[in-house]
């Protein structure tokens, strides 16, 4: 029988058996136990799955990874190298520039894509194809970051002056006498880098919209009324109620944004890779890997990212819990 | 300090449902004027499009004087009180009551003077720093109150205030209410589907009923002399009795109501005898309120209904006896509380105001509840509801089965020595007796 075969029955079978198996033995396990310790133990014999793979595929490599990072270039015989690599990554001027990208991609794609979905929510909501208009904005979410990397490299496309422009920016702007742009090829002011943060925005503004729409939903339209008959007009209603009332939710959906500009790497690799200033620290991490194979320093990068990412995943979790609790 | 006054108003949603149909109403200068109905009935988009948050299909709502329609909510120096109060969950309870101020650009201290005032007058000082999630709901209610009267509107609208409160402590903020409003002398449109509110309130109260306004006047007026047989109907605990009654005329002798086996005899000299007189032969709807039945010994003579208890309530303070004294009972749907009795087994529609209809009486009849609380006879200037074409008057076909037996309720003293099955005679005094047509219009001389 094929090998391939044999493996799938194996899994279908095998799976809800050690299941199965596991929940009836410590079960048995517990009800061997007096009755003091089966309070102490039930908990921990249940969470223990959970706990085996959270440890066994994040804890782990996460160790490993920051152990890698005190260490050499060297795969094989790897030599304890004390903190060179990061003194490496905070000395090196494409490892600064691409933290400094990051610091852009963080500030600006956020408020853009914050921004934008607030701006798309409110107005869709008072329109009567909202729903239509909510999906065609969603729906760049739907497709792959590298297929989105193609659609706006076509977009753009740059051909020298003179010549004809295939790009549809550059055909759009040549139609009224400017350009070529040189989009994706312009390290000054970073224009490029802000070229790419334009594509994830488009594709990103979606998700935010979404959120926030639902949470415009759920205010209570009588509060709205409540403003207007105090003597609001529209814009104060908006200012005085609605946007402290989304307070909560913006937050999370901005915290949320910070963590994937953060780890921002598709769009880069795909349009740049890292070229004419645009490289992030995603990308560095994987050159360092993949094309130097030096394991410390992208071990190092690694470790960097992720100092960087826990702050904010710990603000985003303490609101979600007093969110939590207040309601 | 200000006037409303609705002329013609409908308000059609776009679903088609008529909310408010062709409602004309005058409220006058600090008068308290309560919009009374069962939910549903089109009293809360009247107030709405007082305010400006919704607009009239049609019609004028006018404000002091001038033609409010296209005004937004914010430039009619109106305050309202939501019946969830509307509180701001993110604001303390001073920084709600002060957010009018703030938006009309009032300093941060006089601000906070004012708030402290307002605040004080109800009550609620020491409060200010909270919440309104950490309030009760007497103190929301009053926070609510507190943001209306902060910024000394000209007229006040208060969307069913009470409801969301339990009883005891919505008796004691009627009072306040009351209180308040008169001691400011603000106009105030007091919206509520409870009749004690409304009568213990109200300079005047309003009546509506599927979007169509029944009856405007003084507490007194409107549940002395109902104009139509459905705020007879609602108006009043016990319900009014509501009786069939055919109509004899006796020449300058009485006018004999023949209600099933018993007869009332209206005397020729009570000046409603004539209008009644006129409907010699047919049948009318006597109403006949608790209070206008006295028991009196089996034996008596004169005006006396007698028959048997079916059935006895205890109230406490007293007892009620529902008396079957053979007569038919007129029904009237949409009371509040209620349901619809009887669709009817030809599939009467639900919509037609009163559930029983004429026997062969034809398409000029016209629905009770789509004609304005009207004059006489006359009440044709409203226009068909709904259910218009369907020809539905107050009576029941004879025969039918849904007609149901009157039982008639009176009052005793508390915990009576009589039970189920006991024979009871009540004397009826003839001049609180109500007339209505088959339409369910008030027969009586002249406009009160």
């Amino acid at each position: 029988m094929d090998a391939r075969l044999v493996a799938a029955m194996e899994v279908v079978i095998g799976v809800p058996v050690v299941l199965v198996g596991y929940i009836w033995g410590s079960e048995w396990l517990v009800a061997v136990l007096s009755a003091r310790w089966r309070r102490v133990v039930r908990p921990w014999l249940w969470l223990a799955p959970a706990l085996g793979f959270l440890g066994f595929f994040l804890i782990y490599p996460t160790v490993l990874t920051v152990i890698r990072s005190l260490q050499g270039k060297d795969s094989l015989h790897p030599k304890f190298v004390g903190l060179t690599n990061y003194r490496w990554f905070f000395t090196n001027s494409d490892a600064l520039g691409a933290l400094l990208n990051n610091v852009l991609w963080l500030v600006f794609f956020t408020g853009f894509t914050v921004g934008m979905g607030l701006l798309v929510a409110v107005l869709v909501d008072r329109v009567r194809f909202e729903s239509l208009a909510k999906s065609i904005i969603f729906l760049p979410l739907a497709i792959s970051m590298v297929a989105a990397s193609v659609i706006w490299k076509f977009m753009y496309d740059y051909k020298p002056a003179g010549t004809a422009q295939t790009g549809t920016l550059n055909a759009l702007i040549g139609s009224v006498g400017l350009g070529p742009v040189g989009w994706l090829q312009s390290p000054g002011f970073r224009l490029s880098t802000f070229a790419l943060i334009a594509v994830m925005v488009w594709m990103w503004t979606g998700f935010a919209m979404v959120i926030i729409s639902a949470a415009l939903k759920g205010i209570d339209p009588g509060l709205l009324e409540a403003a207007r008959m105090d003597g609001a007009n529209e814009w104060e209603v908006f200012r005085k109620i609605t946007l402290p009332l989304l307070g909560p939710t913006l937050t999370v959906v901005s915290t949320t944004m910070v963590i994937t500009s953060l780890k921002t790497f598709d769009i880069v690799y795909t349009l740049t890779n890292g070229n004419y200033s645009t490289d992030v620290v995603a990308n560095l991490m994987v050159k360092e890997m993949f094309t130097f194979g030096d394991f410390g320093r992208a071990s190092a990068v690694a470790v960097i990212l992720l100092l960087a990412i826990l702050p904010i995943m710990g603000f985003n979790i303490r609101k979600f819990r007093s969110q939590e609790s207040m309601s | 300090m200000a006037t409303v006054a609705l002329k013609d108003v409908t308000k059609v949603f776009p679903d088609g449902t008529i909310a408010v149909d062709n409602v004309n109403l005058d409220v006058g200068d600090g008068e308290f004027m309560v919009l009374l109905g069962p939910s549903g009935c089109g009293k809360s988009t009247v107030l709405r499009m007082v305010a400006g948050l919704e607009d009239p299909t049609s019609g004028a709502i006018v404000l002091d004087g001038e033609l409010a329609n296209d005004l937004a909510p914010r430039d009619r120096k109106i305050a309202m009180v939501f019946q969830d109060f509307a509180l701001y969950p993110h604001m303390t309870v001073g920084d709600n009551i002060g957010f009018p101020l703030r938006l009309s650009g009032v300093d941060a201290e006089p601000r906070s003077e004012r708030v402290a005032d307002v605040a004080s007058a109800l009550g609620i000082g020491d409060v200010l720093g909270r919440r309104p999630s950490q309030l009760s709901g007497g103190q929301r209610q009053r926070v609510a109150m507190g943001r209306a009267i902060v910024r000394r509107p000209g007229l006040f609208l208060m969307d069913e205030p009470l409801s969301n409160l339990d009883s005891g402590l919505r008796a004691e903020l009627r009072a306040e209410i009351s209180g308040l409003t008169r001691e400011l002398g603000v106009t105030t449109l007091y919206v509520t589907h409870d009749q004690a509110e409304a009568l213990t309130m109200a300079d005047r109260v309003a009546i509506m009923r599927r979007g169509v306004l029944q009856d405007v006047g003084t507490p007194t007026q409107v549940y002395g002399r109902p104009a139509t047989l459905y705020v007879a109907a609602f108006l009043g605990a016990p319900r009014m009795n509501l009786l069939e009654a055919q109509v004899y005329v006796h020449l300058d002798r009485h006018i004999a109501l023949h209600m099933g086996e018993q007869t009332l005899y209206l005397p020729w000299n009570d000046i409603r005898a004539r209008a009644v007189a006129h409907y010699h032969g047919e049948r009318i709807v006597v109403g006949m309120r608790a209070e206008a039945l006295v028991p009196v010994p089996v034996d008596t003579e004169g005006d006396v209904l007698r028959g048997r208890i079916r059935y006895l309530e205890h109230h406490g303070h007293e007892s009620l006896a529902f008396l079957d004294i053979g007569a038919y009972a007129v029904i009237v749907d949409d009371i509040g509380g209620t349901p619809p009795e009887v669709a009817g087994p030809r599939g009467l529609r639900r919509f037609g105001n009163l559930v029983k209809r004429v026997a062969g009486r034809g398409g000029e009849q016209e629905l009770v509840g789509a004609s304005v609380a009207g004059h006489n006879g006359r009440g044709g200037n409203g226009k068909p509801g709904p259910g218009g074409r369907n020809s539905e008057g107050v009576f029941s076909d004879p025969g039918r089965h849904h007609r149901r037996p009157a039982e008639l309720a009176v009052r005793l003293a508390p915990y009576p020595a009589v039970g189920s099955g006991h024979p009871l005679a009540v004397s009826v005094r003839m001049e609180a007796l109500h007339f209505f047509d088959d339409r369910g219009q008030r027969i009586d001389v002249g406009w009160r």
